[in-house]
């Protein structure tokens, strides 16, 4: 029995090193999630951004599911992300943008030069609605359904390979 | 010089820096500032970062303090949209719990090796 205790500090030992180096190994998914999705979309009421399209009310868009695509001109893997948004609209799917911390004529560049696949434009200055949907970057995209509420969250561009399951998720949330 | 001084005014009443008027509301704001975190920085509090995302957090928390709103229902209505991920002061939970109980624990286990020995001694 006591011979046996001698050895319990070298296996808890052990065991915080397995821990500490399993720790190091995984890599970390730093990613932070809204803790909104299954819940109604906040209210949001945002101005025109560009010149011609509307700007975004959630009021408005109730009834019909869509695409909240939170981006920005200065942001770079939003300039990936514009032909699959141009191609999400071909589809017959609403991409409703947020553009946050951005100018108009900004945005009217970058939707020459990258494409445009927004129905409506609002113009978040002071990231208010960011915040207010719990997101925490540019770009990011979520699927609003019929009824108001928050489907799903997607962190990141939206690539080629996604945009099939985001169509289906709009599609869905009639 | 004056200009300059100006010109900084200027800009930081524009990134929503500006303190608020009354002390005692932005003594409070400074405080919840502190212990939230920047969430494209995550290892800074919003009080110390200087990434854009961190100066509208700043002047949520502000605006929201300023119209009289407790410290601790801000902090909840960001919790409600991130996560207890955003704050650095986190709730107790039973995923926080064992925080709370391991320094008590230990001790516990420390008193209990310490009677034993005396004991052997005595």
């Amino acid at each position: 029995m006591r011979r046996a205790i001698v050895w319990v500090p070298l296996a808890s030992f052990a065991l915080l090193f397995a821990l500490v180096g399993w720790g190091l190994m995984r890599p970390a998914d730093r990613t932070v999630r809204s803790e909104l999705i299954g819940q109604e979309l906040p209210e949001l009421n945002l101005p025109a951004m560009v010149p011609g399209k509307p700007g975004v009310s959630a009021a408005a868009l109730k009834g019909r599911p869509y695409l909240l695509n939170i981006f920005a001109s200065w942001c770079v893997p939003c300039v990936a992300e514009a032909p699959q948004l141009v191609r999400l609209r071909a589809m017959g799917v609403p991409v409703v943008g947020v553009a946050v911390r951005d100018t108009s004529d900004a945005v009217r560049a970058f939707l020459a030069r990258h494409g445009d696949g927004y129905s409506a434009i609002g113009s978040d200055t002071a990231s208010r609605v960011q915040l207010a949907i719990g997101s925490s970057g540019v770009p990011e995209t979520f699927v609003v359904d019929a009824g108001g509420r928050i489907a799903l969250q997607h962190v990141g561009d939206v690539r080629a390979d996604d945009v099939d399951a985001l169509a289906a998720a709009v599609r869905g949330g009639r | 010089m004056r200009l300059l001084a100006l010109a900084l005014s200027v800009s930081v009443a524009a990134s929503g820096d500006a303190p608020l008027r009354d002390p005692a509301r932005e003594a409070q704001a400074r405080a919840l500032m502190e212990t939230l975190r920047c969430l494209v920085c995550q290892g800074q509090s919003i009080a110390d970062s200087d990434a854009d995302m961190a100066v509208d957090m700043r002047a949520l928390v502000r605006a929201r303090v300023g119209a009289g709103e407790r410290p601790d229902a801000v902090r909840d209505w960001l919790i409600a949209r991130y996560g207890t991920y955003v704050t650095y002061d986190p709730p107790l939970s039973a995923l926080t719990a064992p925080l709370w109980a391991a320094p008590l624990l230990l001790i516990a286990a420390g008193l209990w090796v310490v009677r034993g020995s005396f004991r052997r001694r005595g």
